[in-house]
């Protein structure tokens, strides 16, 4: 285990509890609003993390050609942060202008 | 669940728009390197010509089929079309006037000694490009016909 191996574990993990969370989410959540916010996390935030992780793995014998492929995953990771949020603003808007309605706590009623 | 469409906000956002725009000159640059390191790396014409393709299709979705159409016009697309037919026919049939087979590329060495391997390669990189032409329009023509109906004046 090299130095560089425990650095690039930290983010792969934390990008594997962020995966484990946006998939309880959507299965637990209610509706569909919900459903796409926890999904939306998932995309963004933990595929960043494991790009970022992967390309730090990948410089293990550090030389030109290792450090070429952790710069085209680092491009991938940007291109990421760009698209998928946008990705699920315009799923959001198409299910809102398609009169999709929130879901809203249930009303208690007494007897 | 009542579903009644919103005709005012449909088509109309600005982040979609914004990010559309940062996003599509790197698609285009993107399949250009596929379609270039095609015979190096996983990739090639095919894949290349649908990335390129997918970034007009990209703008037509986000705006509109009519800007889309301003940036690659309609017979400058059917241009492309015909011009990556060409450069594969005519590749193909140019090995074969200097006395190889059709897309024996080694035999363009004696209209231009460059060498067998180099002619290889280079020949390849002609083929791919002429795929990539042709597949990059066809997918937009796919996609303008099938949004609009056979019209190409208005998509979705």
């Amino acid at each position: 285990m090299t130095i560089l191996t425990i650095l690039s574990l930290i983010p792969i993990l934390l990008g594997l509890f962020f995966f484990l969370v946006g998939t309880i989410g959507i299965l637990r959540l209610p509706d569909f609003y919900t459903r796409l916010h926890a999904a939306g996390k998932c995309d963004s935030l933990a595929a960043e993390l494991m790009v970022c992780g992967i390309a730090l793995y990948n410089l293990q014998p550090f030389n030109l050609a290792n450090l070429l492929v952790s710069a085209k995953l680092l491009l991938i990771g940007a291109f990421i942060f760009v698209v998928s949020p946008t990705a699920t603003h315009a799923i959001t808007e198409a299910a809102l202008v398609l009169g999709v309605k929130p879901w809203k706590r249930p009303e208690k009623r007494y007897p | 669940m009542s579903r009644e469409i919103n005709e005012h906000t449909a088509g109309e956002d600005l982040l979609i728009k914004t990010s559309v725009r940062l996003m599509v000159p790197f698609i285009q640059l993107f399949g250009l390197y596929v379609i270039v390191h095609g015979h190096y790396s996983p990739g090639g014409g095919f894949q290349g010509g649908v990335i390129l393709g997918a970034a007009f299709i990209l703008l037509a979705i986000a705006f509109d089929l009519k800007i889309s159409q301003k940036y690659m016009p309609v017979t400058v697309n059917a241009l492309f079309c015909n011009l990556g037919a060409c450069i594969f026919i005519g590749v193909g049939v140019l090995c074969a006037l200097v006395g190889g087979l059709f897309l024996d590329y080694s035999a363009l060495d004696r209209l231009l000694p460059l060498g067998e391997i180099e002619w290889h390669s280079f020949g390849i990189f002609l083929v791919e490009l002429g795929v990539g032409f042709t597949v990059m329009s066809s997918m937009i023509l796919l996609y303008w016909n099938l949004s609009s109906g056979g019209a190409m004046d208005e998509g979705l």
